[in-house]
């Protein structure tokens, strides 16, 4: 037990439970049918050998049984709802409620896509407010709410750099991507079809201007840079970056992950971006589920917009909404229909819900957070760069490392606490890193335990490493055997032969 | 908390960005509203998007009933308000729940793994497609055109920058697959072939044949699953080799498109190039059951560039609505809930049939059947519309060939009344159609 004074958290009985097959009895049932007000068929005769007989080892189970087992199973998770959730890069703001109720109104969650025009013009009228607000918001031309998640607007985003270029004669050869990058960066790069260059950061954490003039050549179709990049650092010569790459007809690709830290205060249109992603389930409060659902828009400037995904929402001569589908030169599609819909309307009630003094306000709560911890923690952990944090601040574990605990670790050990750790590892310009973002949502009293939490921590390494390196200790699971799961994949149940 | 930083002024935090880039008025975006006004706002908008219409629209989005527990339960905020449960044990609701969804979809498909969830089905179809072609070192694809036409665009932007030649197979006049062209148009260059079963007309596709053509030539069959219903009275595609489904009929709202639920499952040889999050059983040291993230050097955050796709964020929350929807109707429920859709649609087909031609008989279907009309679908629609209905699914958009054929779905919630409704207005078009057709005959003969 730690030894160290835990506010925030204590220990309660939750309940164990089972996998719902482990429930399952012939004849238990949560669902009944109307009777059939047409005529019954014989299944047989209509779908002879190809009709199903078994399903297999799905589950019977009361309605009961399943409000507990899901119920229960969720006790087992930490959420935003219950504390601090300071993963950096991932923007774990509130997620507000409101959105949740609008998005389950009957014509927005019951409308088919394929309806005509002339009954969809609250979900068109929904696309085309919030394109209007995001092109506000980041200074640029023209926009696609189509991808359905961040991985996939920056694949979006490169078919449009592609097409770009092929327009004017080759789709040239590389992305530069920095050593900070997120990983879907590279990946994304190499799905387009696009070798990856690899640019090296300078001492300040930054885009290196020198390596970049000698990198950057014609067959360079673009520089794939977050901004302010994964250190939390703004790019401060981003002027220059962009200046270098236009100089060559090279594009300035933004990710959009860290928006968080700029809306309301700079637009990326005004320094320079080309094309960039935003990631509605960060900057625009939309829950993130346990993993998703994303919604990854791509704005642009004017000389891509002839390449935009199909179908583009238009504005229609009679004043009413629609959508365009010719457009010879669009990369095609990236997802069938207009994409994560619920996602927008979530984001644009959150919009609507700050206005422009909000948005401001937020951006400059988030970044206040972030160098409230900074100062906070500053001496007790490593500040590998010194340079200004903004929305996030990354440390390493320096200091720890010599007792051999590492950021795993000591995130690990958060987690007895009542928090969820930060980002461990990443970015990987920083040995050891525990990467911090706090958002706008935490008070300074949630942030005073956050910052007792990490001092106290700091002093048990000193203490007691063994007792920082084997937690937590409070979970139901201690930590995983991951190696086991690998080598033999069990990736399902199976009953019992 | 600015005096603890030791700066004076919100301002002096900002100063690392240059001061001619910073925004020194505010953003032009509506006002700050209060909440009563967000939400009378999207009222209007609901207003506005056919709240209170039936329909007989389906074609890659089905009207299915949600049981209200669904909702319920993803509204728990440790679900809703969650990250990708990258620490286990502080994620293992989430683990769990996924591991219990991969084993549904594995059950239900027939395969042996089945991944955390893609964006949608046209995302796995195409992941699904580029899985085959790691897999085979093969290049070209051959899809059916009877797979959804967006499925196919999507594939389509993607197999253009990767270089991979895309041939379209067509399909006979029972609305399947023509297997005598497919025998021409699968080669020993083909790294798979790609079907929907149902496929986009309704009809179910002889896998088994299919399968046994694919195979004969070292191709990998890919097929895909647009309406999960059905799999609860029809058998599984179980000679795939990948199956990629949208789950979207599992619990999961029409929502205007989006967001639905991708999944991909297949034989358990082939999961190390697999897209996408798996969730695997271990222990901790103590020897307790548990549930990790599993063989994450298939993904982006490990592999970078080398990465069997880019995918990161997935559709977790969805996938939890469906998991949610096969837990509450199960082994027996799904079974009675096809039979529903199948006997709503075999008595629209006979009352249609009766007035209009039914295209592509011969095979049996779900529940999306075709009819071919005199008059041109849209102008029936619109006049439908009026009765509150909407119509179903024009198919010249997609296939200029087929005139006025138009693509109608029913699932246990379409009423008789509707179906009646619709037959009343089509019996009626035909009938204008035929009397006009008849006076201008008469006019001839004088």
């Amino acid at each position: 037990m730690p030894k160290h004074m835990t506010r925030k958290a204590t220990r309660h009985v939750n309940q164990n439970e089972g996998l719902i097959f482990e429930k399952s009895s012939p004849g238990k049932a949560a669902w009944k049918m109307p009777p059939l007000d047409v005529p019954d068929v014989d299944t047989s005769e209509l779908l002879g050998p190809l009709e199903r007989k078994h399903l297999g080892n799905m589950p019977e189970v009361s309605e009961i049984e399943i409000i507990r087992h899901f119920t229960r199973l969720s006790t087992w998770n930490y959420a935003i709802d219950l504390g601090m959730y300071p993963l950096g890069s991932c923007t774990m703001k509130y997620n507000p409620r409101v959105n949740e109720v609008v998005s389950r109104l009957d014509g927005l969650a019951n409308g088919h896509p394929y309806q005509p025009e002339k009954i969809s013009q609250g979900a068109l009228r929904i696309i085309k407010t919030l394109s209007d607000c995001l092109l506000e918001i980041t200074g640029m031309e023209a926009i696609t709410l189509q991808p359905a998640a961040g991985a996939h607007g920056e694949f979006t985003g490169l078919l449009m750099v592609r097409a770009y270029h092929e327009a004017k004669g080759s789709p040239r050869k590389k992305v530069l991507i920095p050593d900070s990058a997120h990983g879907t960066n590279p990946a994304t790069a190499a799905t387009v079809g696009y070798a990856i260059e690899n640019l090296k950061s300078n001492s300040n954490g930054m885009v290196d201007i020198v390596a970049l003039a000698a990198q950057m050549n014609e067959d360079v179709a673009a520089l794939m840079l977050t901004n302010p990049n994964t250190l939390g650092v703004f790019e401060q010569e981003i002027h220059k970056i962009a200046d270098l790459l236009h100089a060559k007809g090279g594009l300035l690709y933004m990710d959009g992950a860290n928006m968080n830290a700029l809306v309301g205060k700079v637009r990326p249109g005004d320094f320079g971006v080309d094309v960039m992603h935003l990631n509605l389930h960060k900057t625009f409060s939309t829950p993130h589920g346990g993993g998703g659902p994303g919604s990854g828009p791509v704005a642009i400037k004017k000389g891509l917009e002839p390449f935009l995904p199909k179908p583009v929402p238009i504005s229609k001569p009679d004043g009413t909404l629609g959508f365009n589908y010719d457009r010879p030169q669009s990369v095609g599609r990236v997802r069938s229909f207009y994409g994560n819909f619920g996602m927008f309307v979530r984001a644009l009630a959150y919009i609507l819900a700050n206005g422009p003094d909000g948005l401001r306000q937020t951006t400059e709560d988030a970044v206040l957070n972030a160098n409230y911890i900074r100062k906070g923690l500053e001496g007790v952990y490593d500040l590998p760069y010194a340079s200004a944090s903004m929305h996030e601040v990354v440390f390493s574990d320096k200091i720890q490392a010599k007792k051999n605990v590492r950021t795993m670790d000591i995130a690990k050990r958060l987690i007895d606490y009542g928090f969820h750790p930060y980002t461990t590892a990443f970015p990987l310009i920083v040995p050891g890193a525990l990467m911090i973002e706090p958002t706008e949502s935490e008070s300074k009293q949630e942030l005073d335990l956050f910052l007792e939490a990490m001092k106290s921590i700091a002093a048990e390494v000193e203490e007691d490493a063994e007792m920082v390196r084997t937690a937590p200790h409070s979970t139901r699971v201690a930590r995983l055997d991951e190696t086991a799961a690998a080598r033999k994949p069990i990736l399902r149940w199976k009953p019992e032969s | 908390m600015l005096r603890a930083i030791g700066e004076r002024s919100i301002d002096d935090l900002f100063a690392p960005i240059p001061a001619e880039y910073r925004l020194d008025r505010d953003l032009k975006v509506p006002r700050q509203m209060a909440e009563s006004e967000i939400v009378d706002w999207f009222r209007e908008r609901s207003r506005e998007n056919g709240d209170g219409h039936a329909t007989f629209l389906g074609a890659g989005a089905y009207y299915h009933y949600r049981p209200v527990i669904i909702d319920s339960l993803i509204s728990r905020g440790e679900f809703l308000t969650a990250y990708t449960p990258y620490q286990a044990e502080i994620s293992q609701g989430t683990l769990q729940s996924i591991f219990e969804f991969q084993t549904m979809i594995c059950e239900l498909s027939g395969m042996e793994v089945a991944n955390a969830s893609m964006y949608d089905g046209s995302t796995a179809t195409t992941e699904a497609v580029l899985m085959a072609v790691r897999l085979t070192g093969r290049r070209s694809v051959v899809v059916a055109s009877s797979v959804h036409p967006e499925y196919r665009e999507v594939l389509a932007t993607y197999a253009f920058h990767q270089q991979m030649p895309l041939t379209t197979a067509p399909f006979d006049e029972t609305g399947r697959l023509d297997t005598k062209a497919l025998e021409e148009a699968i080669t020993s260059d083909t790294a798979c072939l790609v079907i929907q079963s149902p496929n986009f007309f309704g009809t179910i596709e002889d896998v088994e044949k299919v399968a046994e053509i694919a195979h004969r030539k070292g191709a990998i069959l890919v097929v895909s699953i647009a309406e999960a219903v059905s799999l609860g009275i029809i058998e599984p595609p179980r000679s795939a080799d990948i199956i990629a489904m949208e789950a979207q009929s599992f619990g999961v709202p029409l929502g205007f498109g989006g967001p639905y639920c991708g999944v991909i499952a297949t034989r358990e040889a082939y999961v190390r190039q697999m897209p996408g999050r798996l969730v695997g059983q271990t222990t901790d040291r103590s020897g307790k059951r548990g549930f990790v993230l599993t063989l994450a050097t298939r993904e982006q955050h490990i592999r970078r560039e080398k990465a069997t796709s880019n995918i990161c964020t997935n559709q977790a929350l969805i996938a939890l609505m469906a998991n949610i929807f096969m837990t509450i109707y199960g082994k027996v429920g799904l079974k009675e809930l096809a039979r529903h859709n199948l006997a709503k649609s075999a008595y629209a087909v006979q009352q249609f049939g009766k007035h209009a031609e039914i295209l592509f008989p011969g095979a049996p279907r779900f529940n999306e059947f075709v009819i071919q009309t005199s008059e041109d679908p849209y102008a029936i629609n619109s006049r439908l519309l009026g009765h509150k209905i909407v119509g179903g699914f024009p198919l010249k958009k997609f296939y200029p060939d087929l005139g006025n054929a138009s693509l109608w779905c029913c699932t246990e919630l379409t009423s008789r009344t509707m179906i009646d409704t619709a037959v009343g207005l089509i019996a009626e078009s035909e009938r204008s159609v035929k009397s006009a057709k008849e006076e201008t005959a008469e006019e001839v003969a004088r």
